[in-house]
């Protein structure tokens, strides 16, 4: 379980903290969706569960360890792909089990297994330019599982592919999240991508510095269908949750 | 066909140039003022003996090696002030400094050190290459992209692993930049020593024709290093093309 307690944290460039005394926590195996307006703090909790950043006051736990202790626990996938355009694909994708120094012929094993798994397996002697966004993504994807992480942080993955990708990757997140049951935690600017995806949202609503996120569960099980988000009281889910967004948006 | 086509316009110009400096050559006709384009053919092929066997090899020998260690010192030096910025903070003002300093000013004085050997020649090359390749691939280094560090960093990369996996690919197109800048410069480096004192080399040939008012002389040299600058810097590009594939993707 991750588990934030009284944590604070401000960039010393700013004049404001971006979070005073917040605590919360995620279950093992939870798909957790973090909503909140531009600018909140939402990749801030990424970067300090990561290790990017350390907390002013306050622990992150994983399973009661200080995550300051713990290696490889957490694996990050940000909006880009950020693949490197100098290595193949298999070699991009092999990257975090190079770095933890893995045997060549596991790597290549695992590289094979996980591409296949994410539907590029042609795609192993690629170069990134030679693929599309969607395939980018799907290969940073693959990237992100082979850090072997039980935990995975997900920034925006989708918001810099079209409509009908991000649609797309959305029922194919789902598919690896059914298969890997790995703790996903994803950050997005999109509502109905977060209840469609999530098993909890957490919406953060306080102006600067934020407190606390207001949980809430999505009234919907595993597997999902895209019609399951016309039903009314996803639609109502829906309303609710952009009418608390606006609040917070200044124009 | 389409090679042909995209360089028409340089080509074009180069012609005009050619041909606007054979009918001013023309008009003055004084050869040991200005000899014509056709003169100084002529005059490369009379004294292709002498310049090709042994001044070229000369001037060839100083660039390529002032060429060499400059890549060295550069390359480690840029390796350096990446790895610790205290470095960076004690040698960079020395680097830049290094270029305030005029070529033509220093390099008797090498030869005052070092006599007519071909290491006053080299300490020129070295001096005049030697910035644009440190400052070029450290600039680099430093282009390295934030998120693609950071992204190594909860891998549990190493300062190491982030060097070379990371920050070393990122450079390699500021490398090929830093030599194709080099290599002119090392050939002016090295014709400035050998004009102000050398017993070969293109630059000391050139001279020498300067002395018997041969113009066409003066200038056949200067073609030749010229054309052998424009061909290594030809090569340099042809083999980046092959190796960075992804320069636009950065």
């Amino acid at each position: 379980m991750l588990q934030f307690e009284g944590v604070t944290f401000g960039y010393p460039t700013d004049e404001l903290n971006m979070m005073e005394n917040l605590s919360f926590s995620v279950n093992k195996g939870a798909f957790v969706a973090v909503i909140g307006p531009s600018g909140c703090g939402k990749s801030t909790l990424f970067r300090l569960i990561n290790g990017l950043e350390v907390a002013d006051a306050g622990t992150i736990t994983i399973e009661g360890e200080d995550v300051a202790k713990k290696k490889n626990f957490s694996a990050f996938m940000p909006q880009k792909d950020l693949l490197f355009p100098w290595r193949t694909i298999g070699k991009n994708v092999a990257l975090p089990m190079e770095l933890t120094k893995a045997p060549k012929d596991l790597q290549e094993k695992r590289v094979a297994e996980v591409l296949e798994q994410v539907g590029l397996s042609g795609y192993v002697d690629k170069f990134p330019n030679e693929l599309s966004g969607g395939m980018k993504q799907r290969a940073a994807f693959a990237r992100t599982l082979l850090s072997g992480a039980e935990m995975l942080l997900l920034d925006e993955p989708f918001s810099a592919l079209d409509y009908l990708t991000r649609v797309e990757m959305q029922e194919w997140l789902l598919q690896q999240y059914s298969h890997f049951h790995k703790t996903i935690l994803f950050i997005t600017h999109d509502v109905e991508e977060a209840i469609f995806l999530a098993k909890d949202i957490y919406i953060i609503t306080d102006e600067r510095p934020f407190a606390q996120m207001e949980k809430i569960p999505v009234p919907l099980s595993y597997p999902r269908k895209r019609e399951d988000l016309k039903h009314p009281d996803i639609v109502e889910l829906k309303e609710s949750l952009i009418g608390k967004l606006r609040k917070q948006v200044v124009l | 066909m389409k090679y042909l086509k995209e360089h028409i316009p340089s080509a074009s110009v180069v012609m005009g140039l050619l041909v606007f400096w054979q009918i001013v050559a023309m008009i003055i006709d004084a050869a040991y003022i200005l000899p014509s384009p056709i003169g100084v053919l002529v005059r490369l092929w009379e004294l292709r003996e002498p310049l090709f066997l042994v001044h070229l090899p000369a001037t060839a020998g100083v660039t390529s090696f002032g060429l060499l260690v400059s890549v060295v010192l550069g390359l480690g030096l840029a390796c350096l002030m990446d790895w610790n910025p205290k470095i960076e903070k004690a040698l960079y003002p020395v680097i830049i400094a290094s270029q305030t300093i005029p070529t033509t000013a220093i390099a008797p004085l090498f030869i005052l050190w070092f006599g007519y050997s071909i290491w006053s020649k080299v300490l020129v090359t070295i001096l005049i290459t030697f910035f644009p390749i440190a400052i070029t691939v450290f600039d680099g280094f430093k282009s390295t992209k934030r998120e693609m560090e950071e992204l190594l960093i909860t891998y549990g990369a190493t300062k190491r692993d982030i060097f070379f996996k990371l920050k070393l690919p990122t450079a390699l197109p500021n490398f090929f930049s830093a030599i194709k800048i080099a290599i002119p410069l090392s050939v002016i480096g090295a014709a400035i020593a050998e004009w102000l004192g050398a017993q070969a080399g293109l630059g000391y040939f050139s001279k020498r024709m300067m002395t018997q008012l041969d113009g066409a002389g003066v200038f056949a040299p200067i073609v030749l290093l010229s054309v052998v600058a424009m061909l290594a810097v030809w090569l340099v590009t042809k083999l980046e093309q092959k190796i960075i594939t992804w320069r636009k993707e950065l």
